[in-house]
């Protein structure tokens, strides 16, 4: 069949692929907006995030061990919610949603610019990341030393979380807490801007003072960044699974193993 | 139709237009499209036009879109595609037509041209360990097919050719910033004529690369830390005033 065709494509979504290319964009606008409706959920819920010696990533580091017990900061607005985990999420979800590797996902998922490859966007106006808001993803950085530096007290709850009544102990949730923690170390060490600050920006390493030890370090995190897309959802999953499962625990639906 | 047999829909026109035809092949183990379109050409539309050199995924001639799927036809094995319905082979559509399967993708080269081009320090050596170079090499695997520049949606969709540069002229500005005996700052140049912000990431330049380079990994995001360095950083911008360093 012969037929007259335009060299442009039409409008939002068409395409000439075959595959069913709307299905990735799909499933990750499921999954992560679902992570969002969940940590927003467990945020708010602010209950239920210890047990024993463990503690819920999203309510990690402990601020009652940081700012005392009860002790709540002053000049917070009063429609700020009291919950501890909005002290602490705004750097990792600020970390994520800058992410070079997120904003691939929630571009094609959400804004659909574009929603796939060689897939028409439709007629509407583009201006990529020069303008607010979106010119403040170069702000990336500042979220990585942010979740560097809360990675610091957060290992330090993981090792909280093998000091039970009894003294040094292994439960299955400090395995739980304590891999999580290893995801979102890992996700954070893969991050372009980590690699870029490491070496990234050196042309000549045989020309810098610590040249070797600093391109050994970058090819390490290279090595590591080729894996930022699965970094990034593995560790996403753990913390929900890690908080989930010190959820159970508190609310006694599920008992601990105490392996050692 | 017969197994050993598939249908084509090539697009004959030009610049204004044109139309899809259909034209039957005779299919052979290891063929691929390009394969089909001189098949085409020799048995009945001798005047189907379609730019080719090496049919060996190396010269960057024969780029297309393969059922939507911008791709090298010599790189496109008709046993990869489902042959139960026509294949669709249709000129890029980020460039204009010239006829049929050709297009005019001389704008790229113009691109090439606004890029500050490689400027060794004063006096340096000509020489450099290949621990340096290598970083660089990756980016010397371009065959300037030019799919990537198809792909991306700013140019493709939005038609910002005068604003941004696109991703293979980013990696070839990559490839002069990183190159460990350059001596020039492109981040002002990135930045505005280069248009390194309109890119938004989403790596379907990286995804259709027959070279595999890691575009927006090891070109893109590398170019875009360091205009983050020289434009978009709060304190490295305190640390220039106080200092009067960088």
């Amino acid at each position: 069949m012969n037929g007259s065709t335009p060299l442009a494509a039409g409008g939002f979504g068409a395409t000439q692929r075959r595959d069913a290319w709307w299905i990735e964009p799909a499933i990750t606008a499921f999954v992560l907006g679902g992570f969002v409706v969940y940590a927003n959920w467990a945020a708010f819920r602010n209950r239920d995030f210890s047990f024993g010696p463990y503690l819920s990533p999203l309510y990690s580091p402990n601020l009652e061990h940081l700012l005392g017990p009860g002790v709540w900061p002053s000049g917070l607005p009063s429609w700020f919610p009291r919950s501890p985990a909005f002290l602490i999420m705004w750097a990792p979800a600020g970390f994520r949603l800058t992410c070079y590797y997120y904003r691939k996902a929630y571009y094609r998922s959400f804004t659909a610019h574009p929603p796939a490859c060689g897939v028409s966007e439709g007629n509407r106006g583009y201006r990529g990341e020069t303008a607010f808001p979106l010119v403040l993803q170069n702000l990336h950085r500042y979220l990585l030393y942010a979740v560097l530096l809360l990675l610091g007290f957060q290992w330090y709850d993981v090792a909280l979380g093998f000091r039970f009544e009894d003294g040094f102990g292994v439960g299955v949730g400090s395995l739980v807490i304590a891999g999580t923690m290893a995801l979102l170390t890992g996700y954070t060490l893969s991050c372009h801007s980590l690699r870029h600050l490491a070496g990234g920006k050196v042309d000549c390493f045989s020309c810098v003072r610590f040249g070797e030890a600093r391109r050994r370090l970058f090819l390490g995190l290279s090595r590591m960044n080729e894996h930022h897309m699965l970094w990034a959802w593995v560790s996403l999953f753990s913390v929900i699974f890690a908080d989930l499962y010190v959820l159970l625990c508190a609310k006694g639906i599920w008992t601990d193993l105490r392996l050692l | 139709m017969s197994a050993t047999e598939a249908v084509f829909r090539v697009f004959r026109g030009g610049r204004e237009g044109g139309e899809m035809r259909e034209y039957r092949v005779p299919v052979s183990p290891g063929m691929v499209v390009l394969d089909a379109v001189h098949w085409i050409q020799a048995h009945g539309a001798p005047d189907l036009a379609v730019r080719w050199n090496c049919k060996a995924a190396k010269c960057g001639s024969c780029s297309a879109e393969v059922n939507g799927k911008p791709r090298l036809m010599c790189k496109s094995r008709l046993d990869s595609l489902p042959l139960d319905r026509p294949v669709v082979v249709r000129p890029m559509k980020t460039f204009p037509v010239i006829k049929d399967l050709v297009t005019d993708v001389s704008w790229n080269f113009e691109a090439a041209k606004r890029i500050p081009p490689f400027t060794p320090r004063p006096g340096v050596e000509w020489k450099y360990d290949q621990a340096d170079a290598d970083r660089v090499q990756e980016f010397r695997k371009c065959i300037e097919c030019f799919l990537c520049q198809n792909v991306c949606h700013v140019l493709r969709e939005h038609d910002k050719k005068g604003a941004f540069v696109g991703p293979a002229m980013l990696v070839r500005a990559a490839g002069y910033e990183l190159h460990p005996l350059d001596g020039l700052t492109r981040t002002g140049f990135l930045r505005e004529q280069g248009g390194i912000g309109l890119c938004n990431i989403t790596k379907c330049c990286t995804e259709v690369c027959p070279e595999s380079i890691r575009i927006t990994d090891n070109a893109i995001i590398p170019l875009k830390e360091r205009v983050v360095d020289d434009f978009y950083d709060p304190l490295r911008w305190l640390w220039r005033k106080v200092t009067g360093k960088g």
